[in-house]
């Protein structure tokens, strides 16, 4: 069972379309990462589930409510991190803490142990005495994350978490949102660090220019553009002459060029090294390199979103001269 | 009960962060005490009567309008609203705890007169409950009227620019210092279209026997423009608020 069902979501400014047709689920308890370059459309559709903005069209269902209907049900169990800042400027840490979850109906004798123990724990103990506006960036975010978490909610929200905040800022939350996963919070994410997706979530989508250009947890990914197993070899000398016996020779395997007179071997199975050392041996030429080419998940964005983009723009420039 | 605790909470920041603040303490009572003093240097001590309830009128209309638009075109330039239309709890109570907030400043604001007044006149013969009830509907109406400018603006200074377009015709039409029958004409259907014109003349009846409504006419038409008033806003607020 999913927790999130988004179907056919669009939101539409004027004739600009921010989010186009997007579909996902996540399921109970995982990551699940919105990753997209700037202007995809990833604060548009937060926005819309989390019923800050109207749907232009679509249906979002989170724990079996229907967003658009029953917004304020919904909200009850969400927690919303935006990727601003927005607490209370004049408000010290701790009274924004107990403002916020006195928001979600905690009463005080719940909402003060728990915004101090927040605290602690984000290490702002001592800052929690000082009002917002003198907080640093990065004592921003995590005062912000602390208070979309501090009712327990069972689905959490971030837009951004790790945007502009230093590296070791940016370590500690990532660890945060992984504890909130192992103690059974399901999180949704947006971010257009592809490090970050990586690391962290259990499933991605990859949006861009309002679209879903592909989604999958990162071995899936990955798969979807590696086409099985690349063995890339190199020599002293130049070996490119060889690639059409050398496909011959080994029955199932694709040779082709690669870069600085390299050869690369590209098989749906598993391609033992012996045999073809071997094959060279016999020619007289020694391999110095063998090595198995995997995917990033770079490569996968960019190829993916590379097509995408392009296609996209073709698009564009057709609806252009139409006007 | 949840909401009950969003709703307090909701109105005890915005009376400890914004109403509770020295700049806006001292303009609650600095304004109309100068105003008071004015027209009593003015007009002497005699006429005082007369003209505190225009003058008590005048300090709800400012307190609440000024206050309300700036507190909330405040936090929506500042994005904390968002919080507010995220939290479980309807729309009325939020909107009714944040324009609880103002209604109680303008009430704080329009005792400031009668107090300095009351150092100066016997102010024995006034009726203080429909004094108070007066008040607290010109609190209520005005309160509403700031939030339908705060609904509109995006920033905070054109909140302040749409509620003087408000404000200070109201000061000549609604009978605060210039009688309404002394009005030219072409006036007076304007004048009838306020509902702060309803208030000081309930105040005037209360204070100085000078109103020319019934009392009686002036609290159901009051709380009409309130329901009225309430039920524009939370349409506005509903389009505007929620993109
Ligand atoms: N209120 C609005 N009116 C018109 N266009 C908007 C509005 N809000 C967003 N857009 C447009 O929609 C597109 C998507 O914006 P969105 O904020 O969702 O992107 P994003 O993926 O969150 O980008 P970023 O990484 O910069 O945060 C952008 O081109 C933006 O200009
Ligand atoms: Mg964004």
């Amino acid at each position: 069972m999913d927790i999130v069902n988004v179907t056919n979501l669009k939101k539409i400014y004027g004739d600009f379309a921010a989010v186009n047709g997007v579909d996902f689920s996540i399921r109970p308890g995982e990551i699940f990462g919105f990753l997209g370059p700037n202007g995809a459309g990833k604060t548009s559709t937060i926005n819309m589930m989390i019923g800050l903005s109207r749907p232009t069209d679509g249906t979002i269902i989170i724990n079996g409510i229907d967003v658009r209907k029953q917004t304020k049900k919904a909200q009850s169990i969400m927690g919303i991190v935006p990727d601003e800042s927005n607490l209370y400027d004049e408000m010290d840490g701790f009274d924004n803490l107990c403002f916020c979850a006195s928001l979600y109906g905690m009463k005080k004798e719940e909402r003060e142990p728990k915004a101090k123990r927040l605290l602690e724990q984000f290490h702002l103990t001592e800052a929690g005495k000082r009002p917002f506006k003198a907080y640093s960036k990065g004592m921003r975010r995590k005062l912000t994350i602390a208070a979309g978490i501090i009712h327990s909610p069972q689905i959490l929200f971030l837009d951004e978490p790790t945007t502009g905040i230093d590296v070791e800022s940016a370590r500690q939350i990532r660890e945060l949102i992984v504890d909130l996963k192992n103690q059974g919070t399901t999180v949704f994410i947006t971010t257009h660090y592809i490090e970050d997706a990586e690391r962290i979530c259990d499933r991605i989508a990859f949006i861009v220019s309002g679209k879903i250009v592909a989604m999958g947890s990162v071995p899936e990914l990955m798969e979807s553009i590696s086409h099985g197993y690349r063995i890339q070899l190199a020599a002293e000398e130049n070996i490119v002459k060889y690639a059409a016996d050398l496909q011959a020779h080994f029955e199932g395997c694709n040779v082709n060029t690669g870069q600085n007179n390299s050869l690369i071997l590209v098989s749906l199975k598993r391609i033992p090294l012996l045999p073809v050392i071997q094959y060279f041996d016999e020619r007289r030429i020694s391999v110095y390199e063998a090595k198995e080419l995997r995917p990033t998940l770079e490569d996968v964005f960019v190829k993916v979103t590379g097509i995408e983009a392009a296609k996209l723009k073709k698009e564009k420039e057709k609806g252009g001269m139409s006007k | 009960m949840k909401s009950w605790i969003a709703f307090w909470s909701i109105l005890k920041k915005d009376i400890q962060n914004y109403y509770l603040k020295p700049p806006n303490i001292s303009w609650g009572i600095i304004f109309p005490l100068s105003w008071t003093l004015m027209q009593f240097v003015r007009s002497g001590s005699l006429n005082i009567i007369e003209f505190l309830p225009g003058l008590m009128s005048m300090s709800v209309l400012f307190g609440t309008t000024s206050m309300l638009a700036v507190t909330i075109t405040f936090e929506r330039k500042g994005r904390s609203f968002e919080r507010l239309l995220l939290a479980p709890i309807s729309l009325n109570t939020m909107v009714l705890a944040k324009i609880t907030g103002a209604i109680l400043f303008g009430i704080f604001n329009a005792f400031v007169p009668a107090v300095v007044a009351a150092f100066f006149v016997d102010l024995a013969g006034v009726n203080w409950g429909v004094v108070l009830l007066a008040v607290s509907l010109i609190a209520v109406t005005s309160t509403l009227l700031g939030l339908l400018i705060a609904v509109s603006a995006k920033e905070v200074f054109e909140a302040q620019t749409f509620s003087n377009f408000f404000r200070f015709p109201m000061l000549f039409l609604c009978g605060l210092f210039i009688p309404i029958l002394d009005l030219p004409v072409f006036f007076r259907p304007l004048s009838y279209a306020l509902p702060l014109t309803y208030g000081t003349d309930i105040l005037n009846g209360a204070i100085a026997q000078t109103n020319i409504l019934s009392p009686l006419l002036c609290i159901p038409i009051l709380l009409t423009f309130a329901v009225f008033l309430f039920m524009i806003c939370r349409y506005n607020i509903n389009r505007k608020w929620i993109l």
